[in-house]
C-alpha cells in the first residue's frame, strides 16, 4: 500500500480550508483597502494615517470632517456591503448549481433575483412594514416562489439539463420583470427611482441598516450551508446515488433551498438584481481549488466579496463623478463569459 | 444464512403490476444473478431491495428487518449500489469518488480521517484503480469508471453489493475482469452479490444462484444447472437456443440457433 504522502491531490482537511481561506481573505482584504481610498475625493492612505498620529505642529487634524465623513459614513459601508452581497451571490450560486447538477445556473439567470426583487419592489411600494417582514422578509419570499418554479420543472432526482435551465429562467424573468413593470405603472413617481435604480443593481444605498440585514441573513444562510458540504459533493454526482449513500435527500434540498433562497434575497433586498458574480466566481474557483465544496463555498464567500467590492469600486470610478450601477459592470463581464462557457458546454 | 429476502413481493408503477407474488432468499457470502428479458422487472426488483421503492404487497428484508423501517443511512451501511453508468459533471476526480463512499460511515459535518483514506487506498488496489486516481471521471473510458463505481461501493464497505449490469457496455475482457474481481470478494471479504445482468453465459459461469424473471413472475430460481436450460431460456425470451457445457466448469452454456 503506498502512503498518502505520495498523493497528487491533499486530501480535504481542515487545515487545508483555512490556508485557502487565510489567502482570500488577505485578497478580500487587499482589494477593499484599495476600494476605500478610490474615488473621486482624493484621499490617501498616507493621509489616514497621519490622522491616526498625535496632532502635528499646526494643530490640525490630515483628514477634514468632509473627508473623513466620505472615508467611514459612504465609502466605509459601501465596501463592506459589497463583500456581503458579493459573497451571497456567489455561495447562493455554488448551491443551485449542485442541486441542479448544472454549472451554469445562478440566482440571476434562474430568476430567483428576480423573485426577490419583485418580492423587495412590492415592499417598498406599499412600505416596508407589509406583514410585518420588511423588505429582505418580501424578498426572501419572492425568492421561494422563485426556486419552487424552477425546481418544480426541473423535478426530483433529474439533472437539469442546459437548453431547460436556460429556457426556465428566461420565462421566470420574464414574468417576474412583468410583474416589476405593473407595479411601478401604479405607484408615484417619489418612490419610482428608489425601486428603478435597485432592479439594476445598486449599492449607493448601503446604511448600517441594510450590513447588519445582509450580514445576518448571510451568516445564518451559511451557516446552514457548510454543514451540508460533503452531502453537497455527493448531491452533485446525482440524488439517487445521493440516497444509495445515505444521505437524506428531501431533508437536506428542503434546507439547502431555503438556506440559498434566504441569502440570495439578502443580497437582492440590499442591492437589487446583481447578475453573473454567482456564475463567474464558482466557475473559475472550481478550476482553482476544485469541486470539493467544503473549501468551494468559503473560498466562493470570499472570492465572490473581492470580486464585487472590485466591481463596484469600478462602477464608481469609471464615469467618475458619475456612478453606474454596479450591475452593470458585473453584466459586461458575466454575459460574455457566460456565453464562451455555454458555447463550451454546447460544442462538448 | 439469509442476508437478504422477497416475501411475496408485487410492485407497479401506475396501472399494469410490474412484478407479481416474487419471493427469494440470498444467501450470505453467494453470488446471485437476476436475468430475463427487457421489461421483465429486474432493476424493478433490484430498487426494492436497496429500499428506493416499495412495493404494494409484499415486503422485502434485511437480515430479518423490513427494509421500509430503516433510514436511508443504516440502508447505506450495509448495503452498497453500482450503478448503470454515470458521467461526471463537476470534475471530480476518481478518488474523490471513492470516497463519498465513505459518507454513510461519517457523521455529517466531519471530515474523513485516516481509517478512511486507508479504505480508499485499498479497494482501489482491490479494483486497480489507483492508476487513475487524479483523472477525473469523465477523462475515463467505460470500463475505467464501472471500476471506479464498484470501488465507491468498496469503499462503503458493505455487506450486501446490488448491481445493475455491471458489465454492460464493457468488452470481453473487462466484463471478465470485473466478474473475477465480485467473485474474489466474496471469497476473500464474505460480500453476498446479487447482479442483474443481461449475459446469460457470463452469468452461468460465476452465479451460485441465478433468479430468471419473464413479465414480473420468477420463471424458474436455482443452481445454473437447473436454470439454464434450453427450455427455459427458449420459454422466457422467446428464441430458439441450443445449449451446451464449458469445457472446464461443466457449467452450462447457451447460444442461439442460427437460421440456415
Amino acid at each position: 500500500m503506498s502512503s498518502l504522502s505520495s498523493w497528487s491531490i491533499q486530501p480535504v482537511t481542515l487545515g487545508r480550508v483555512f490556508k485557502i481561506c487565510l489567502l482570500l481573505f488577505l485578497l478580500f482584504f487587499t482589494v477593499s483597502v484599495v476600494s476605500l481610498f478610490a474615488g473621486a475625493a482624493d484621499i490617501t492612505f498616507l493621509t489616514v494615517i497621519r490622522d491616526l498620529l498625535p496632532l502635528g505642529a499646526d494643530g490640525h487634524k490630515a483628514l477634514s470632517p468632509a473627508e473623513k465623513s466620505i472615508l467611514f459614513s459612504i465609502r466605509l459601508p459601501r465596501v463592506i456591503l459589497a463583500g456581503l452581497v458579493g459573497a451571497a451571490l456567489s455561495m447562493s450560486g455554488v448551491v443551485f448549481q449542485a442541486l441542479l447538477r448544472n454549472p451554469l445556473a445562478d440566482p440571476y439567470i434562474l430568476g430567483i433575483s428576480a423573485g426577490s426583487a419583485v418580492g423587495a419592489v412590492t415592499g417598498i411600494l406599499l412600505g416596508a412594514e407589509v406583514l410585518i417582514l420588511g423588505i429582505p422578509g418580501m424578498a426572501f419570499l419572492g425568492a421561494i416562489l422563485a426556486v419552487l418554479v424552477v425546481f418544480g420543472i426541473a423535478g426530483t432526482g433529474r439533472r437539469l439539463e442546459t437548453n431547460t435551465l436556460l429556457l426556465t429562467g428566461v420565462m421566470v424573468n420574464a414574468f417576474f420583470s412583468a410583474v416589476i413593470l405593473f407595479v411601478f405603472s401604479i405607484s408615484d413617481h417619489l418612490q419610482l427611482q428608489r425601486a428603478i435604480y435597485w432592479t439594476m443593481g445598486d449599492l449607493s444605498l448601503a446604511d448600517d441598516q441594510a450590513i447588519m440585514y445582509t450580514g445576518f441573513f448571510l451568516f445564518t444562510g451559511m451557516a446552514f450551508i457548510y454543514r451540508y458540504g460533503r452531502s453537497l459533493n455527493i448531491l452533485a454526482t446525482g440524488e439517487e446515488t445521493a440516497l444509495q449513500l445515505g444521505i437524506p435527500v428531501r431533508k437536506t434540498k428542503i434546507i439547502l433551498l431555503t438556506a440559498a433562497s434566504l441569502v440570495t434575497a439578502a443580497a437582492v433586498a440590499a442591492s437589487g438584481t446583481i447578475g453573473f458574480v454567482g456564475l463567474i466566481i464558482p466557475h473559475i474557483l472550481r478550476l482553482i481549488v476544485g469541486p470539493d465544496h467544503r473549501i468551494l463555498l468559503p473560498a466562493a464567500f470570499l472570492f465572490g466579496g473581492a470580486f464585487l467590492v472590485c466591481a463596484d469600486t469600478m462602477a464608481r470610478c469609471l464615469v467618475s463623478p458619475a456612478e453606474l450601477p454596479v450591475g452593470v459592470i458585473t453584466a459586461l463581464c458575466g454575459a460574455p463569459y457566460f456565453l464562451v462557457l455555454l458555447r463550451r458546454r454546447l460544442s462538448s | 444464512m439469509t442476508i437478504l429476502q422477497s416475501e411475496n413481493v408485487s410492485f407497479r408503477y401506475h396501472a399494469p403490476w410490474v412484478l407479481m407474488h416474487v419471493s427469494f432468499n440470498v444467501e450470505k457470502g453467494s453470488f446471485v444473478g437476476i436475468l430475463g428479458p427487457n421489461g421483465s422487472g429486474k432493476s424493478t426488483l433490484l430498487r426494492i431491495m436497496d429500499g428506493m421503492l416499495t412495493p404494494q404487497e409484499g415486503r422485502a428484508t434485511m437480515a430479518g428487518r423490513n427494509i421500509r423501517t430503516m433510514s436511508r443511512r443504516e440502508i447505506a451501511r450495509r448495503v452498497a449500489v453500482v450503478p448503470q453508468d454515470h458521467g461526471g459533471i463537476f470534475a471530480f476526480t476518481a478518488r474523490e469518488i471513492v470516497l463519498m463512499g465513505r459518507s454513510p460511515h461519517l457523521d455529517p459535518w466531519a471530515f474523513e480521517g485516516k481509517r478512511d483514506y486507508e479504505t480508499v487506498e485499498r479497494v482501489m488496489a482491490q479494483t486497480e484503480t489507483l492508476g487513475f486516481a487524479d483523472r477525473s471521471l469523465d477523462q475515463l473510458s467505460g470500463g475505467e469508471r464501472q471500476r471506479v463505481l464498484i470501488a465507491r461501493a468498496l469503499a462503503q464497505e458493505p455487506r450486501l453489493m446490488l448491481l445493475d449490469e455491471p458489465t454492460a457496455f464493457l468488452d470481453i475482457r473487462h466484463q471478465v475482469e470485473i466478474m473475477n474481481l465480485l467473485k474474489s470478494l466474496i471469497k476473500e471479504e464474505g460480500l453476498t452479490v446479487l447482479a442483474v445482468t443481461h449475459d446469460i453465459n457470463l452469468a452461468s459461469l460465476y452465479c451460485d444462484r441465478i433468479i430468471l424473471l419473464d413479465g414480473g413472475t420468477i420463471h424458474a430460481e436455482g443452481s445454473p444447472t437447473e436454470v439454464m436450460t434450453a427450455d427455459n431460456i427458449e420459454a422466457v425470451y422467446g428464441l430458439p437456443v441450443v445449449s451446451g457445457n464449458h469445457e472446464l466448469t461443466g457449467r452450462p452454456v447457451i447460444m442461439p440457433r442460427m437460421k440456415e
